[in-house]
This record gives C-alpha cells, structure tokens and sequence, in this order.
C-alpha cells in the first residue's frame, strides 16, 4: 500500500519495507519495529519522533544492519542492505553515518581526537597519513573546532557539546550521503542544543546530506525536519510534511505528543493531564491499534483490526480508524 | 540530561584529587622497594656476593657477621646470596605466570565479553571447571607428571591464573561493547579484529593491568607455598618459598632463617598489592566518568 | 513580602577545591520561598543550581564550603546537631531528584522503601503505615498501589518510579519539597503528567515548592516566581508572569529564544548563544555572561553587575545594559 502512496516523488535514497525487528531479552520477544515502511527522498531530512521504548532507535540502527531485521528490506541507493554480508555491507556503511545521543560514550575515552576522527579513513583504506591528516584538519574546522587545539587531546577534556561536534565530524569525514541522527541534542544544554542544530543544518547544506533525524522532543524536531514520522510501540502512527502534521495532527497521539510541550509561556496554562497513562511494553503490544490503551477515541474496532497507513491529506499519511482530520 | 557535563566535572575533580592525594609516600616507598629488589634478582650475578650454593659445613647457621650479612643457612650457605638469588626464582616465576594468565585469560575474556553467544558460554563453563579443580592436586599431579622444574611450575601457577584474568577481561569488555564509541565504529565499517584491538583493548587493559600486579604477588605467595610444601623449584635453587621451608627447621635456633625470607617475601607481596590498588583507584572513576 | 518566608537563603556562597583551584559553585545568592508558594530555578549544567539545593538541605559534598545563611521556618539549618537534621530533612524538607532509579534502593520493595519512612518519621505503626503507604500511592497516581508495594524499583517504569520517589518524599507532608530536575530522565508525556501531580499536590498540601530545571518551558506555567542562574549567580528574578512579559536580562532572552519553536518554519536558523558557559574555577573580571552576550559593552567586562531592581521592586537583574532599557544609553 506504501508503494502507490508515498512514492510520487522519485529518487528516494533510502526506502525502509515492511521492516520486522524483533529481538529476545530473557524468554521475552521485545517487538521493537513492526512491519514499518518509509521512505527518504535525497537531500530531505525525515524526523522521527516518539516516546522512549517505541523502537525509533532500533530502526535507526535497523537501517544500518547493526541490528538485523527479521523479515523486510532496507533498500538504500536501490541496494538491499539486508541481503549484503562482510565487505560489501561494510563498504555501503561508509557512505551512511550515525550520530548518537551520548557525545561523550560515544568516544573511545583512550584515543586522541585527531585518531578518533581518521579513523573512519583509516577503515576505509585511505594509506597516505598527511591526506588524512588534511582531511582531519578540514572537517574539524568545519565543525567549528581549531584544529591546532583539538586534534592532540582526548575525548573527556572537552564539553558535551564539543564532543558532539566531534562526533559530527567524524561521521562527515568520509563525506556520506546520509547521516542518522539518534538523539543528537538531548543530552546537551540549552543554548548548546540550538548550536548543534545549526551545525546540523549547515553541514546538511554544504555536504549536501540526507538526514533521518530521531529525537523524542517534537519542537527540535520540527526545527530541521521537512517530514515528520511519528511512532508509537514500534508502529508508524502518522507520516506527512512537518508543517502540516504539526498544525493539524491527525493521529490522537501526534496531537497528545505536541499538548505535552510545555510552552514557555505563563500565560498558556498546561492543559491538566493531556497524556493518559504509559506506553505499554513492546514485550506485549495491544491488539490493533497499539495505541487504544491510551487513545480517548478507541472502540471496538480498533482492538480488532491494524489500522493501515493511509492518506488524510496532501502527503499526509495517518494509521488510526477515527483520524482527527477526516480522510480528504 | 541536563547534569552530563557537571558530572564530567565533577568526575574529572574526583580523579586529579585522588591521584595527588593517593599517590603518597607509601605508594613511592613500595614503588622504591620493587625496584630496589627487581635490581638486586638481575643484577645478582655482578654483585659482590658469594655463591648461593657453596655450602660451608663449619659454619652453618652463622650469625650475622662482616663476611655473611645475614649469616648463614642450616648448611652453612650465604644468606644474602640466596635471598638475592632466590628473588630470581620468585619474581620470574612471580612475573611469567601471570604473563601467561593476562596473555590467555585475557583475550578469552575480550573474546567471550565482545562475541558473547555460545563462545562466551564455553569459555565460561570451561573456566568454572577449571577453577573448580583443587589448586595444589593439580600441581601436585602435574609436577609428579612431568617433573619439578621452573618451566612446569610457572606454567601451573599460568594456567592457575587463567580464569581470573579472563573473568576482569570479560567484565570491562562486556561493559564497554554497549558503549556507543564501539557502536560507532561498527557502523564506520570497522573489522571485529580492529575493534578489538584499538578501540577495547586500551581501555580493557589498564583495569588487567592494575589487576596483573595484584596477580604477581598472589604467584609469589603461592609459589612459595609450593616450595614451602616442596613442589616447587628443586634444590638446590633457592627460592624464597623453598627458604621459608628450609628455616622452619631451625626455627627455634635460628628464627632469622625463616624469618628474613618470609619479610622479603611480605614487604614484596605488600609493594605489589599497593601499587596495584592505587592504579586501580586511579584508573575506576575514568572507567565510570566514560 | 508580609510574612516571614518559610525558605529564606541568604548571600549563600559554596566553594569546592578542585586541583585546578577553587571552584565558587553557588555565588552569594539569595532567595525566600513562602508558605505554599513554587520557585523556579532555572539555568544549565553547571550553573551551580544542583549546589544551591544541596546547600539548601545541608548536603554538600564533604570538602566543599558553605558561606551565608539558610533559614527555614525560622531556624537556621546550619546550627542544627546532625539528629536534628536529618529529622528535620525527612518531615519538613523532602527532595525528588532527577534520577528515580538511583534515588531509590534497587535492592527493596517499594513498599518497604515508603513504609520505613513512615514508620521513622511519623512513629506509625506498621499496620497504619501500610494504609498510609497505599493511599500516598494512589494519590500519586499509581494504578494497583497495593500490588505495587511489593514490587522493586526495577519492575517499574520511568515515570512510575518517579511517582513512587514523589510518594516518598510526600508521605511526611513536608512544608517544602525541592525538585531537582524531575522530568528531566522522562518522556515528553509522561514529564507533563508528573508536572500536574506535582503542581497538585502542592496546592493540595499548601506546600513550598522549589523546581529546578534547564527548561523555561516547565517554569513558565507552575510557577509563581522564576530565578535564573548563570555561572553560580542568580542573574535575573521575577514574579513569573512578569518574567516571561519583560525579559531585562540578555541571558534569560537568549535562553529562552534558544528553545525551538513550534510554530516557527522549519529549517529556521536558533538563535543560539555562542561558546560555552565560563569555566567555574577561573573567576572572570567583568559579568560572567559578558563573552556570550550580544549586549556587552564597556562596563561589562570591568566588574560584576549586582542583582537589583529599578522599575518594578521584585524583578530584579544582574545587568549594566538590561534588555528595553531606554535605547540612547548604549548606542
């Protein structure tokens, strides 16, 4: 059903099918992604948000078969990435990168940055030192880091923030085409946040890259995304152009997600307990409509049957039986 | 979070306030005493010391005298010279055994900790049987075997040393392979081998390391139960061990005999501990602040 | 203010000595709290708001040093004998921190956790601590609060074992309870149900609250007055409506612009704060907020401006060229 509504545009550069992870913890199945299908036009950056626990950071890593599916494809570039094994999937991993949420657990605490971010070269056969060397200096100084000051030191005498500077210059360095954010600003500060995120954007532009970017807090999302896809137990709730999702939701979750933000404004009074109870454990998910638990709308039908995605709007994909906008 | 970089702080005070204020003179005065000893075994052969071996049977146990230092043994052997030369056995023993169980109980442990699976069950498994096997039968049988030399008894006390150092290995690796810089480097495209060398082992080996120290001086106490009992080095090589052993025969003529051997043995096995556990104290909190 | 203030801190100075040399974690801050009223405190990591809560409950770590005075209800806590603490910080003075998982005991029940507390501090027995114990869960909106009780930490979710920390440090009905960045560990949903729990219980209890966050967004709505910190400093403090209607501190804007926007398009450039807050152990000349500020000038690098009011008697900034000031001053 994805493949006549979503792709009028052509080109994607990376399309997730019906992607399947699963994986065991003690005697339990944790059904991290179920049956997920998406899709990532070049040179867009797709947000993916929701809660903790929903599976959005499992299919990031899914993406880059660090986590391997059950069932479904990851076609990236018109390759199946499931079907590649050893070299071949190590040589398409360099052309798709991955930030994480912890700057600083996510550098080796023991090498020196200059290593840390040659690193990628090194793996990907790059032989002559002083090339790398350049290339080090140029994408440090790209991040906005001195290289001169930066390069000789180790990873914990610097700030969260620079560390996530680090991180992003160690995944430009190989010049991918398409960088997975995980949760890169949630550990930082404030004002430091808003620095990331313009340094996200300006390397979009002048690396020319295609970002999926996941995070749990809409307004950061919203602030680089052209589309928004919201997940729920490992399930897609909603999927349509950042704008339009956020100024009318169709799914009640994507409008329970944006009542929860508090707004920094005294003169908003927060709505009294918009959100209703916690997210069910993936171990278990609801029959149906994994969001009736929660839902203010859910009937009998949706304990039934799997809402698919369909299209409400222009572009604007929902899965739910009683959508807040109806289907146009 | 909010706190991680006040954390940080907070932990990166914690380490420079820790090393000044461990880093005492207890911690130099062991450091000076191993290197004091460590000089003596290897430079033995060119000091002014008579030969361990030559046994004078008109002074035996001789006291302390211009001529014999610390006297002399029941068979009338300088003292000194088998002290020093006696530090030889023990502390090659003391260091290649553990050499062997950091070496092999190591790279088990990073293995098991990185591959986890049916590899990590039946390094495991093999590891409980091994340490379940009573110690001293083994060498007991092992020596009646292939007869009492240095090379068979250091191998035993190796192979002793197996489970422990793989236990610490796989600890500090299972750990750190949930880290995200591991995370990372598999999805930069990094081999398992490379991963393992460059990104685990510096920093499984500092806590192996530290660990190794506490691991010579355990060898040094338990080869010297071994020649205590008479397992170990065959006379008339002298080890500290062996020493003890002899002395406790005239233990209430000439105490000293046991004695002066046993204070070698403690102040070395003391030094060690030490050293060991400041390094460890030294390197933990970076392990949390990571 | 008419009444004495239950929480009052007064020019509240923590030093802690670091190898690098001595770190002014909190700098001469003062503040009150009345009966039933919510403060804010808001700033990022390392602004030294964790240090002012542990100073308020007299935790501070061994070495550091606490300058100033800190009065609740009418005694200063820092004359009081170690006994008369600790009991005083279990009835009248409860905490909630940022982590639930590591603020409570991984190794009991949840129930032995709240009954021992209401045995010790309320003398109860263990029958009626056990009512009590199923009612403050029920309260903090815990579903099956009988079965809960024996259940461990662990067997709970995030938000769950941050209301079972709440019900904890409820079950004495303390006068104040500090919260040291509750919903920070926390998902969107679930922070916006704790703030509500919070905020009614608080007005339930007419209890004092002090919420400490890195978030406008969760001060703006919940609560009656806002002080924001920067470098150890309280640098602006308002009556909240006031606050958000009149920012006169540059740091306060910029912090609050930071945020991103909802209704803003996307790929809108933040107007982020450059560089990084100062390093704590090197004591700057001028304002701290001097090197990042975008209205710095002269002055402002020459010596610290003081915390004072001009227009309004309770807004009070730490500024020599205040946001709205009149404009000829500094052009």
């Amino acid at each position: 059903m994805m493949e006549n509504t979503q792709t009028h545009w052509c080109d994607p550069l990376l399309k997730v099918e019906n992607l399947v992870v699963e994986y065991a913890v003690g005697r339990n199945t944790v059904h991290a992604v179920s049956d997920v299908s998406l899709q990532v036009a070049r040179g867009e950056t797709l947000g993916l948000v929701g809660e903790s626990g929903c599976g959005k950071s499992t299919l990031g890593r899914a993406v880059l078969q660090l986590r391997r599916a059950v069932s479904g494809r990851v076609l990236f570039d018109g390759q199946d990435l499931t079907a590649m094994q050893g070299d071949t999937l190590r040589q398409m991993r360099r052309r798709v990168q991955l930030i994480f949420q912890d700057p600083i657990a996510s550098l080796n605490p023991r090498r020196r940055i200059g290593d840390i971010v040659a690193e990628p070269l090194v793996i990907s056969g790059v032989k002559d030192p002083e090339q790398r060397t350049r290339l080090v200096r140029d994408v440090l100084g790209a991040v906005g880091l001195d290289p001169d000051l930066v390069m000789g030191r180790l990873p914990h005498e610097f700030s969260g923030g620079q560390c996530q500077r680090i991180c992003i210059a160690r995944a430009l360095v190989l010049n991918p085409d398409f960088i997975i954010c995980d949760e890169p600003v949630s550990a930082l500060d404030v004002s430091i946040r808003a620095q990331i995120l313009n340094l996200l954007e300006e390397m979009k532009a002048r690396y020319g890259l295609t970002l999926l970017f996941i995070a749990h807090d809409l307004a950061v999302v919203k602030a680089v995304s052209d589309r928004v896809a919201v997940m729920y137990l490992g399930r897609l709730c909603e999927v349509g152009p950042s704008e339009q999702v956020f100024a009318t939701p169709a799914h009640p979750y994507t409008a329970l997600l944006i009542e929860a933000i508090p707004v920094p404004d005294p003169d908003v009074r927060p709505a009294e307990s918009v959100a209703v109870g916690e997210p069910p454990s993936p171990i278990a998910p609801p029959s149906g409509c994994r969001f009736r638990t929660r839902c203010p709308r859910a009937d009998a039908r949706c304990k039934e049957e799997v809402p698919e995605l369909r299209a409400v709007a222009p572009e604007q994909f929902v899965a739910c039986h009683h959508p807040l906008i109806a289907p146009g | 979070m909010a706190t991680l970089e006040l954390t940080i702080d907070d932990d990166v005070a914690v380490i420079t306030v820790r090393r000044t204020r461990r880093l005492g003179s207890l911690f130099w005065a062991a450091i000076g005493w191993l290197i004091f000893v460590v000089a003596a075994a290897a430079l033995a052969g060119l000091l002014p010391l008579p030969s361990p071996t030559d046994m004078d049977m008109l002074d035996r146990r001789a006291p302390i005298s211009a001529l014999h230092w610390l006297g002399t043994d029941g068979l009338g052997r300088d003292e000194l010279a088998r002290l020093v030369y006696g530090a030889r056995i023990s502390l090659t023993v003391g260091l290649c055994a553990p050499v062997i169980g950091i070496t092999i109980g190591g790279a088990l442990g990073m293995l098991a900790g990185y591959f986890r699976g049916r590899f990590e069950t039946t390094v495991v498994g093999s590891m409980d049987v091994l340490l379940a096997f009573p110690p001293l039968i083994l060498a007991l049988a092992v020596t009646a075997y292939l007869g009492q030399s240095l090379l068979n008894l250091t191998c035993i006390l190796g192979v002793l040393g197996i489970p422990a150092f793989m236990r610490v290995a796989r600890a500090t690796t299972l750990s750190l392979a949930r880290r995200e810089f591991v995370i990372a480097a598999q999805a930069l495209g990094a081999t398992h081998m490379r991963i393992l060398l460059r990104e685990l082992l510096p920093n499984v080996m500092l806590p192996l390391l530290a660990f190794f120290l506490l691991g010579v001086a355990v060898t040094i106490v338990v080869e010297g139960s071994l020649s205590f009992l008479g397992l170990g080095v065959p006379p008339p090589i002298s080890s500290w061990g062996s020493m003890i052993g002899e002395g406790r025969e005239s233990l209430e003529i000439a105490p000293r005999l046991a004695f002066i051997p046993a204070i070698a043995m403690f102040l070395t096995v003391l030094s060690l501990n030490l050293v060991g556990d400041t390094l460890r104290a030294l390197t933990d909190p970076r392990q949390g602040a990571l | 203010m008419t009444e004495p203030a239950l929480l009052s801190v007064e020019g509240v100075a923590v030093d802690l000595p670091t190898p690098r040399g001595n770190l002014r974690a909190v700098d001469r801050v003062d503040l009150q709290v009345g009966a039933g009223r919510t403060l804010g405190v808001v700033g990022e990591s390392g602004c030294g708001k964790t240090m002012l809560s542990r100073a308020i409950l007299q935790l501070l770590p061994k070495k550091a040093k606490l300058s100033g005075r800190v009065m609740f209800d009418g005694r200063d806590l820092a004359s009081l004998d170690p006994e008369s603490l600790r009991k005083l910080r279990g009835r009248s003075l409860a905490v909630v921190f940022q982590d639930p998982m590591t603020s409570l005991n991984p190794v009991l029940t949840i129930g032995t956790q709240l009954i021992e507390t209401l045995q010790e501090h309320l003398e109860l027995d263990s029958h009626a601590a056990r009512q009590r114990s199923t009612e403050l869960l029920a309260a903090v909106g815990i579903p099956a609060p009988e079965q809960r009780l024996t259940q461990y930490p662990h067997q709970l979710s995030g938000g769950m074992r941050q209301r079972v920390a709440i019900a904890i440090a409820l079950s004495c009905e303390p006068k104040l309870l500090i919260a040291d960045e509750p919903t920070t560990a926390l998902d969107v949903t679930i922070q916006a149900q704790i703030l509500d729990l919070l905020a009614r219980e608080q007005r339930r209890r007419h209890m004092a609250m002090i919420l400490i966050t890195h978030d406008l967004g969760v001060v703006a709505g919940r609560t009656d007055e806002v002080a924001v910190m920067y470098a150890g400093r309280v640098v602006e403090r308002a009556p909240t409506p006031a606050l958000f209607k009149k920012m006169r501190m540059p740091y306060t804007e910029a912090l609050l612009a930071a945020i991103p926007k909802l209704d803003a398009a996307p790929h809108t450039p933040l107007p982020a704060i450059s560089g990084r807050p100062p390093d704590p152990t090197r004591s700057l000349k001028g304002c701290s907020f001097s090197p990042r500020c975008r209205y710095a000038a002269g002055s402002c690098y020459q010596e610290k401006p003081a915390l004072a009011g001009s227009d309004a008697p309770d807004h009070q900034y730490a500024c020599f060229h205040p946001i709205g000031a009149a404009a000829g001053i500094h052009a």
